[in-house]
């Protein structure tokens, strides 16, 4: 229901004109106050807190439309976070997002390397000596990464910047971005698989719409098979109810929708020619997520290699046990 | 979002399913053969009549059957979970596991009074096992093009042909055999029938098919004017294609389709584990229990689809292709790790498992519909076709 409601807000404030526009940098904070001033932000906080307490299941259906919609703001990182830190540790207003890697250098001075969504935010989180600490990005020195409109960046601060949130969970915030991404890739997957699906209907080649082709239909079909499992790996990822998701279900979920996502977008680009490459068409604002999300926070190999070590270190007898175990 | 998509809604094993799932481990623990990995790495093709009994006496053979005709009468969710263990562990389930999984609901929904009360009961006790009577020599993935036929006689029926492909048919007492009763194969769905054919009548000749691993899973059986009684018939005459399309629904769900490797994946795994070099192939370990965990959870998305009575061909064939290419993933890094270094010999249990599943490997994607078959039902199933 709450996904309902951001969708209707999405739909006017959100159009692939406003997000062209964001990512060649324009101001974001049109968006953000409408989604603001909406009550959002407050989704997963508890009710004695303002919050709207909503259950993860419902959580996943607002982040799968971010996907979906390609919202270029760190929207779930900054419902997210309400959750990650304990009840009464206030937050700035504003949007956060997860620094997947916080170095301090040699100088003292802070390192947060490829942050997502770092040109949109207000805040980053991010581990510090076993803690989760707080970060203005108006105070960081952004450093694009010279990808085509991409709205992560690398943030340089002086040590003092870090205020240090008490109480959170630290081990949790890197499979949560995780997870928050695989949510994302989830709803990206689908658009782009509504986007293949259109085109392959519409256009004709030999006097037929090129679907009717079965060629084209067994492609089709391999990226039904490929959204619905990563959909399945996201969604289980989520899980339902209060609970935080455990580290397990945040890893299978990334490393599905992460394979999952270079796979889709071949066959979509395949499908949609040589018009799917331009900056014209809306694919490209969907497919140059899935290669950046597949990265962010960990890419398919990095959470493969961590389950495996665990699948081999696991006191499980069977592997059907252990995969059992996972979510 | 497609509504094919949107109908492998996510779903929970009910706890009483769980709960079940700890006495079916103690039963293997007491009574799974004390079998090598490469034997039980043939598991639901394995046919092991004395397993299948054991099973039987404990009640579960026939288990989605009513109690009125000596099923256990657990639901579908109950069944995955009795499946799952059993095949995780690579249980010789093969006598029992066509009359369980298909001949039975198949008897059960389209079966007269007399036909249930006849067979399901010898069913449920492991007394009788089926096969399938689909694929012939002209009729493989063109199932509808079928050329054995049967032809009304004074008392019966008079049935000749051949069917081929029939697991274990050379140790089966029935087999349910797709047969044209009126017209020929130019009619395609129409005038199709299916028959219970006793394989001891006399016409009927069953002769095994060894395969390139060396076993005979495989029959193929003649039918030279064999005289069936009238009761030979299952369900109604020509609706034949209607109710092989229910049985290969049955036949396509079930988590078979994810588990045909996982036999090997454990010995790999145990290998690793007692110092082979881990550390080399740890990113393909964390593959396969990624896909695995997610795999199951679809399969259980069929399976609560199964259990509100509903029948999800589409779904199934999209869990089924996506499953069976996990289930060929496995032999194929595994053959690759077991020779990554010429210095470091395998033993030679874990690479007789390892060449038969290879060996075996490209039927998953044969059997119960082929990869361009189930693809085709899929881009059908998205309003493609």
């Amino acid at each position: 229901m709450f996904a309902d409601a951001i969708a209707t807000l999405l739909s006017r404030h959100c159009t692939p004109a406003v997000v062209r526009a964001i990512e060649a940098g324009a101001s974001p904070r049109p968006l953000a106050a409408a989604i603001a001033e909406a009550g959002f932000h407050e989704l997963l906080a508890p009710e004695a807190q303002g919050g709207a307490a909503a259950p993860w299941d419902e959580f996943f259906d607002v982040v799968r439309l971010c996907g979906a919609r390609a919202v270029p703001l760190p929207l779930p990182q900054t419902l997210a976070a309400r959750a990650l830190v304990p009840p009464g540790q206030a937050l700035p207003e504003g949007l956060l997002t997860f620094s997947p890697h916080l170095v301090r250098a040699a100088d003292g001075a802070l390192h947060a390397a490829h942050v997502p969504f770092a040109r949109t935010a207000d805040h980053v989180l991010g581990v510090l000596d076993d803690g989760i600490v707080l970060l203005p990005v108006a105070g960081a020195r952004m450093q694009p990464s010279g990808v085509h409109r991409s709205l992560a960046a690398s943030l340089q601060w002086p040590g003092a910047a870090a205020q240090v949130l008490a109480g959170a969970d630290a081990a949790l915030l890197g499979p949560l971005g995780a997870l928050l991404h695989a949510g994302l890739l989830a709803g990206a997957l689908e658009r782009v698989f509504e986007l293949t699906m259109a085109h392959a209907n519409d256009r004709v080649q030999f006097g037929k719409p090129i679907g009717k082709f079965q060629a084209v239909q067994h492609q089709l079909a391999v990226m039904a098979e490929q959204v619905a499992m990563a959909r399945t790996a996201a969604q289980r990822g989520f899980g339902r109810g209060h609970t935080l998701p455990s580290w397990a279900a945040c890893a299978v979920a990334k490393a599905r929708t992460s394979e999952a996502a270079q796979t889709i977008a071949s066959i979509a680009h395949a499908v949609h020619g040589a018009m799917g490459i331009t900056e014209e068409h809306d694919l490209q604002l969907h497919t140059r997520r899935l290669h950046e999300w597949r990265i962010a926070h960990g890419s398919e190999s990095y959470w493969h290699r961590e389950l495996g070590r665990r699948f081999l270190d696991s006191p499980l007898p069977l592997a059907a046990d252990f995969a059992r175990s996972l979510c | 979002m497609s509504a094919l998509l949107d109908s492998l809604r996510i779903a929970d094993l009910p706890p009483h399913a769980e709960a079940f799932r700890a006495e079916v481990k103690a039963f293997l623990a007491e009574h799974l053969p004390p079998l090598p990995p490469h034997v039980r790495a043939r598991s639901w093709l394995a046919f092991d009549a004395e397993f299948s009994r054991r099973l039987a006496q404990r009640g579960w053979v026939g288990v989605t059957l009513p109690r009125r005709y000596g099923g256990a009468e657990l639901d579908a969710f109950s069944r995955f979970v009795l499946v799952e263990e059993l095949l995780a562990v690579g249980a010789p389930v093969g006598a029992h596991w066509i009359a369980d999984r298909q001949s039975g609901p198949l008897i059960l929904t389209f079966g007269s009074e007399a036909q249930k009360a006849h067979y399901l009961p010898r069913i449920c006790r492991g007394e009788i096992f089926f096969g399938i009577g689909m694929s012939e020599p002209n009729a493989g993935s063109d199932l509808a093009a079928v050329g054995s036929r049967a032809e009304r006689t004074e008392n019966g029926w008079r049935l000749n042909g051949r069917k081929l492909w029939t697991t274990n048919g050379h140790e089966c007492d029935y087999a349910i055999a797709l047969v044209r009763t009126s017209g020929s194969a130019a009619d395609r769905h129409a005038g199709l029938s299916q028959f219970i054919v006793d394989l001891r009548l006399p016409g009927v000749t069953v002769r095994p098919i060894v395969d390139l691993t060396g076993d005979a899973h495989f029959a193929e059986m003649f039918f030279d004017d064999v005289q069936l009684a009238e009761d030979a018939l299952i369900g109604e005459e020509g609706q034949g294609w209607q109710q092989v399309t229910a049985e290969l629904a049955f036949e396509r769900s079930g988590p078979e389709r994810i588990y045909s490797s996982i036999v090997l994946l454990d010995a790999w795994l145990a290998w690793l584990r007692a110092g082979g070099d881990a550390e080399r192939h740890l990113e393909t370990l964390g593959r396969f229990a990624s896909q695995l965990a997610t795999l199951r959870q679809m399969s259980i998305a069929v399976t609560a689809r199964l259990a509100a009575s509903e029948s999800p061909v589409v779904e199934a064939a999209l869990v089924k292709d996506i499953g069976t290419e996990f289930e060929q993933a496995i032999p194929a890094a595994v053959e690759a790790a077991l020779g990554a270094d010429p210095a470091q010999p395998v033993d030679d249990e874990l690479l007789r498992t390892a060449a038969f599943v290879s060996h075996m490997a490209p039927t998953y994607s044969l059997r119960g519909g082929t990869r361009e078959i189930l693809r085709g039902m899929i881009a059908r199933g998205l309003g493609l076709r």
